[in-house]
């Protein structure tokens, strides 16, 4: 089974049960959306898939192969992953943090022509070439966030997984940053975002995960998942689900259930 | 690499400089006449100046290694407790009087550093956690100091305190090719190994998510860090004792002249930590004072205004 799968996942922390036994598949060429309300296990789930956490039970797979069994640094080749708060502890410049995606590909020491053709590609497909040699540290935080997913593309992975990667974005490099993603999926790669904004993941991907207490209760298409019952159900809030102009989705809580 | 350049440059001109301080002058002449004036310059200067060198580079080294990796830049080699482990090795050679054999110190603060890195990793455990790293150094070195003192509270006569004492300020002097020839293999060895974790450390600037994300393996890194400071650590104690500052410091001046990257840091900080020591050593041998002032001491009376210094500029950055 080609993909990203996982199959009965559990997981407890401290006595509290995370994970309650979810199972679900991703193809590549395509963007999943996890969402759900806080505390709902969205982060664990993709801690899970990026193989960071290993659940109590259950398997994680990639390409019908159990992600535990995969050397680390072949994980590493496969899969990126922009955690939610990334930090930048030292104030080194921007192509030298973007060249950090590159670490799984290369050996102890040198930079191939590859790594800089992938860092320049990188840094174009998130509008941040003119920030190329300017202190990562001294940035604002949007353009952290633009410079951090350029730290993830330069890596090529087969899957990119990210944790509420528009939180700080203004609504122009929202817009702008999804579509980075969006074109990653084009060109083939798998995207598996957490996201709270509904009509951005309504708009953003093929398929979504809705999950609530460590379950998942709804999987499918955003037409199928994105109802007022099942959002209401998930989220406790009443929400209106309608159309813009064009015709794309606009779903908009309006009131606690 | 122009930085490296430039200080190994400096490097070469401030051992040659040291040859000829001290209070005998010897002209250049005798330096390698094989009289009694040369042997002032090859079997006590240069000895002295080579182990200077690579005291200096291995607290550097060990100092920019320790701050990539708890990505702090107040770190210090000191912090894991190895080289106070490695003093109190060497402390406990001269309580029992051991240390009349010249090599016998060397050997027991080796040990001694040896059975502080075992004690680390067997505190953290394999779990990598930070945290849990750093507390367990701190426990370590209040221990090992605490030990130390009860040493020096307990030393058989008046005459071995005092030598502890003097022995933990840190010096150069009466420095053998022996003490140089022990230190070396166990300081690259150490040197080596920290130079192997750099691309990891390199990884860790954007955080231990992303790092593991990478593919680091944050327990493998803890064993690479663990075992390259203990060596180079332990190697410049057993010959040199505590010399502090320099792991300190050396990072931090070098820091923005490499773009802040870990990885490029480690080689430029061996070097300027080696330029430091050497010349420092230098400066103490010609400064006339009647009884020498031991580098160890010099260090901190130099290094202490400097770190306010340096704590006035990062308060008003921050302000």
């Amino acid at each position: 089974m080609m993909g990203l799968t996982f199959e009965n996942l559990t997981l407890s922390l401290r006595g509290r049960q995370i994970l309650r036994g979810v199972s679900g598949a991703m193809q590549t060429g395509g963007v999943t959306a996890i969402l759900g309300a806080n505390g709902a296990g969205k982060s664990t789930l993709l801690a899970c898939l990026s193989g960071l956490r290993v659940a109590d039970g259950g398997i994680v797979a990639l390409n019908g192969k159990g992600l535990a069994t995969i050397a680390v640094r072949d994980r590493a080749r496969l899969i990126g992953l922009l955690p939610q708060q990334p930090d930048i502890h030292w104030n080194i410049n921007v192509r030298a943090l973007v060249a950090l995606g590159r670490l799984p590909h290369h050996g102890q020491w040198g930079r191939s022509e590859a790594d800089d053709l992938a860092i320049a590609a990188a840094l174009k497909a998130t509008d941040t070439g003119h920030l190329a040699d300017r202190a990562a540290q001294r940035l604002s935080g949007g353009e952290q966030a633009r410079v951090l997913l350029a730290r993830v593309l330069a890596g090529q992975p087969q899957w990119i997984l990210a944790d509420e990667p528009f939180a700080s974005l203004d609504p122009a490099h929202q817009l702008d940053a999804a579509a980075c993603l969006r074109t990653a999926a084009r060109q083939g790669a798998g995207v598996v975002v957490v996201l709270h904004d509904l009509t951005q993941a309504a708009r953003l991907a093929d398929h979504l995960i809705l999950m609530k207490e460590g379950s998942i209760v709804a999987a499918g298409p955003p037409s199928q998942v994105m109802t007022p019952e099942m959002l209401g159900q998930t989220y406790g809030v009443q929400v209106h689900v309608g159309a813009d102009a064009t015709g794309a989705p606009l779903i908009v809580p309006v009131a606690r259930l | 690499m122009k930085i490296n350049l430039s200080l190994a440059i400096a490097l070469i001109m401030a051992i040659l400089a040291s040859l000829m301080a001290g209070r005998t002058w010897v002209p250049f002449d005798d330096w390698l006449s094989g009289d009694l004036a040369s042997l002032i310059v090859m079997e006590l200067r240069l000895p002295r100046a080579c182990i200077g060198a690579l005291v200096g580079a291995g607290l550097g080294m060990a100092g920019a290694a320790m701050q990539g990796y708890l990505r702090n830049p107040l770190a210090d080699p000191g912090l894991f407790g190895v080289s106070s482990s490695a003093a109190l090795g060497a402390v406990v050679s001269l309580f029992f009087g051991y240390a009349a054999q010249a090599w016998l110190l060397p050997l027991f603060a080796l040990a001694g550093a040896a059975a502080g890195m075992a004690m680390l990793a067997l505190l953290a455990g394999r779990s990598g956690s930070l945290v849990v790293f750093t507390l367990a150094g701190v426990i370590l070195s209040s221990l090992t100091g605490a030990l130390t003192s009860l040493m020096i509270n307990l030393a058989p006569t008046p005459f071995a305190s005092s030598e502890i004492v003097t022995w933990l300020m840190g010096a150069l002097v009466d420095r053998s090719w022996d003490d140089f020839r022990i230190a070396l293999s166990v300081v690259v060895a150490g040197m080596a190994t920290l130079l192997w974790a750099a691309r990891s450390l390199d990884a860790l600037t954007l955080g231990e998510t992303t790092a593991r994300s990478l593919g680091v393996d944050m327990g493998r890194l803890q064993g690479l860090i663990v075992l390259g400071v203990g060596l180079t650590v332990g190697g410049t104690v057993a010959v040199a004792g505590i010399i502090g500052f320099v792991g300190l410091v050396v990072p931090h001046l070098v820091r923005p002249l490499v773009g802040h990257q870990p990885s490029a840091l480690l080689v430029p900080s061996a070097l300027a930590g080696a330029l430091l020591v050497v010349v420092a050593d230098s400066l103490v041998r010609i400064l006339p004072s009647t009884a020498e002032v031991r580098l160890g001491i010099a260090m901190s009376v130099l290094g202490a205004p400097f770190f306010l210094l340096l704590l006035y500029k990062m308060r008003r950055e921050l302000a």
